[in-house]
């Protein structure tokens, strides 16, 4: 780690590192122009493949098999979205790859383009990031009066538009098909799959939605290899450079990029210097809020790449790390992490939307030292029945159209079953009234 | 009142449905520049856009409600939306909720009585490594703590 030169953040704070001057001076658009120019669609789609990059969103579906889903022959015009609706609890990334190298993330959106055909591209960002749309339209207007964007891009037969379509405000549009549903114009409501969305997307016609810092690998992949990504980090299978977001309670929080698989106390305390205060590490959610947490013990040396953090019963994710010290209250944080749930949830998926809600209920009654014994148990019950009987070794198996189901159900468990005597002790002494009635009274 | 874009706006929303596939797809942008200009969606606004983009008003009401960004009523000068979610709620978001909703008498949802203030509590930012923070109008402050927040809410126009 120690010799390992950051590559997707190297032209991090340097002055002017957003406009195309300082990008086309440090060998910015050279593989755009080289696949555009020299490669078939089909060859830019094997490097990806070969390079085995996986993508940065959360789920971890290599790239290049996504775009290979793309029907052949197929007359429809065809669609990339590059997802930026940053909105994972923890994650916060995208928005710093947005502000410094916008570029990037342009120059990897024409290589994708390249390789599945495509001439109109759009940029879905979150609503709040008012800022960031406009650095990326003054980035995509300065390509398009440079020639790198629009008709004949480099003086080839390639046409590619690319247009920043911002969001307005729902968690759930970071879902590859609310996110199609959103930018067709209509409530983000996920549509029930297969059809995937490389044969029926956005306006039915196939299309690849790809995260930010996916699509900003493309550029070096081209570049460099997929030999040359391959021997990037301890595993072979899920390579790469990774951008891991740390925040909570860690001295240092921000972006750490390092090699797919950098040890999570690496992590923790020699780049983010560790908890304030001298406190001692609690816990960690190592991927978002929607992964499940680790304990100090689970967390200590795991390699922070797909199938490792998996392997230790949670998942990478979007590598958004929020550090637990021991001065957390994991029921305070379980109910943080539930009431975001349930505002987030869109309501199409009864157990889902009503789950949510009364998982924010139960969980405000321990709060409100009104917890009862039973309800440790109906948490558990209700996350059953939101995100099905979920066991890592197998996958999981959801109630739900979309993963926000699993998404809400494996936190909540993970708190509860890790730190079930800390749910204990917020229940009323022995002596003290507790709330008379059955379980099902609180449904009444 | 019937609704229309003014010129500027006007020529922006021409210029979205001639580079949209698709005309309906253009019903987030529209809305968007719509608030932009009225500085929130009435009824009225909205019927005009559906108009615009020969949708059924009740159809484009559907994806209005659905968005957390999009205002129904009016609002205050500044919207202060103060993260609450865990990475914010952490590092001491609750005291600026506390803090902004004892000055000016409002909680979360509520306008100040002069109409320069809607508080707004909100769900992640996406900003969790400089947390806490505050959204002002299209503006991000990081690591906020009473006192900046208050250097800040003061210098506002």
């Amino acid at each position: 780690m120690s010799e390992y030169q950051p590559i997707l953040t190297k032209h991090l704070g340097q002055p002017g590192s957003y406009t195309l001057d300082y990008y086309l001076a440090h060998e910015g658009y050279r593989a755009a122009r080289v696949a555009v120019l020299e490669m078939s669609g089909e060859e830019v789609t094997q490097v990806v493949k070969d390079s085995k990059l996986q993508g940065r969103g959360g789920a971890g579906f290599p790239t290049g098999v996504k775009w290979s889903f793309i029907p052949k022959g197929s007359t429809k015009p065809r669609y990339l979205i590059n997802n930026a609706d940053e909105s994972e609890p923890g994650t916060f990334k995208d928005r710093l790859l947005i502000n410094h190298n916008p570029h990037q993330i342009i120059e990897g959106m024409i290589i994708a383009c390249k390789a599945i055909d495509c001439h109109l591209a759009f940029i879905y960002i979150r609503g709040e990031f008012v800022k960031e749309a406009r650095l990326l339209q003054a980035a995509i207007d300065e390509c398009r009066a440079n020639k790198i964007l629009g008709k004949g891009i480099f003086g080839s037969a390639f046409s590619l538009e690319i247009l920043v379509h911002r969001g307005a405000g729902a968690y759930i549009c970071g879902e590859e098909m609310a996110l199609i549903e959103s930018l067709e114009g209509k409530r983000g409501w996920p549509r029930i799959k297969p059809p995937f969305p490389a044969t029926e997307g956005y306006l039915r016609c196939p299309t690849v939605v790809n995260n930010v810092e996916t699509l900003s690998n493309l550029p070096h992949i081209i570049t460099h290899g997929a030999d040359w990504f391959r021997d990037i980090g301890a595993s072979a299978d899920s390579p790469g450079p990774k951008l891991y977001c740390l925040s909570g309670h860690v001295r240092k929080p921000g972006v750490y990029e390092g090699p797919m698989g950098t040890s999570l106390s690496e992590l923790i305390f020699e780049q983010a210097g560790g908890p304030p205060d001298g406190r001692a590490l609690k816990a960690v959610i190592p991927g978002g809020s929607s992964s499940a947490v680790l304990t100090a013990k689970e967390a200590q040396d795991l390699p922070m790449d797909f199938p490792s953090v998996k392997a230790a019963g949670s998942m990478l994710g979007s590598a958004g790390i929020i550090v637990l010290d021991e001065t957390a209250d994991m029921v305070q944080v379980c109910a943080n992490v539930a009431r975001f749930y349930a505002h987030e949830s869109c309501g199409q998926c009864t157990p889902c939307r009503e789950g949510t809600t009364w998982l924010t209920r139960i969980l405000g009654r321990f709060t409100a030292g009104e917890g009862r014994p039973e309800d440790i148990d109906l948490i558990l019950s209700v996350t059953d029945n939101i995100g099905g009987l979920i066991d890592f070794s197998q996958g999981s198996f959801g109630k739900t159209i979309c993963p926000f189901g699993e998404a809400v159900s494996w936190p909540l468990r993970s708190f509860v079953e890790k730190f079930r005597e800390e749910f204990e002790a917020y229940l009323p002494k022995a002596g003290q009234p507790v709330a008379a009635g059955e379980v099902q009274s609180a449904a009444a | 009142m019937s609704f229309a874009y003014t010129d500027e706006r006007g020529k922006r929303f021409s210029e979205l449905l001639r580079r949209y596939p698709d005309k309906r797809s253009v019903a987030l942008p529209a809305l968007h520049l719509a608030q932009e200009q009225e500085g929130f969606l009435s009824l009225d606004t909205i019927r005009g856009v559906a108009q615009l983009l020969e949708v059924a008003p009740a159809s484009l009401m559907d994806t209005v409600s659905f968005y957390s960004m999009f205002y129904t009523q009016p609002r205050g000068k500044y919207l202060l939306q103060v993260c609450q979610t865990l990475s914010c709620s952490l590092a001491g978001a609750d005291g600026l909720v506390d803090h902004l909703s004892r000055l000016h008498q409002i909680k979360s949802g509520e306008t100040s009585a002069d109409g320069r203030f809607t508080l707004q509590k909100v769900e992640c930012l996406g900003s969790c490594g400089t947390a806490p923070v505050v959204q002002v109008n299209d503006d991000y402050y990081e690591k906020m703590t009473v006192d900046k927040l208050n250097r800040i809410l003061d210098k506002l126009p």
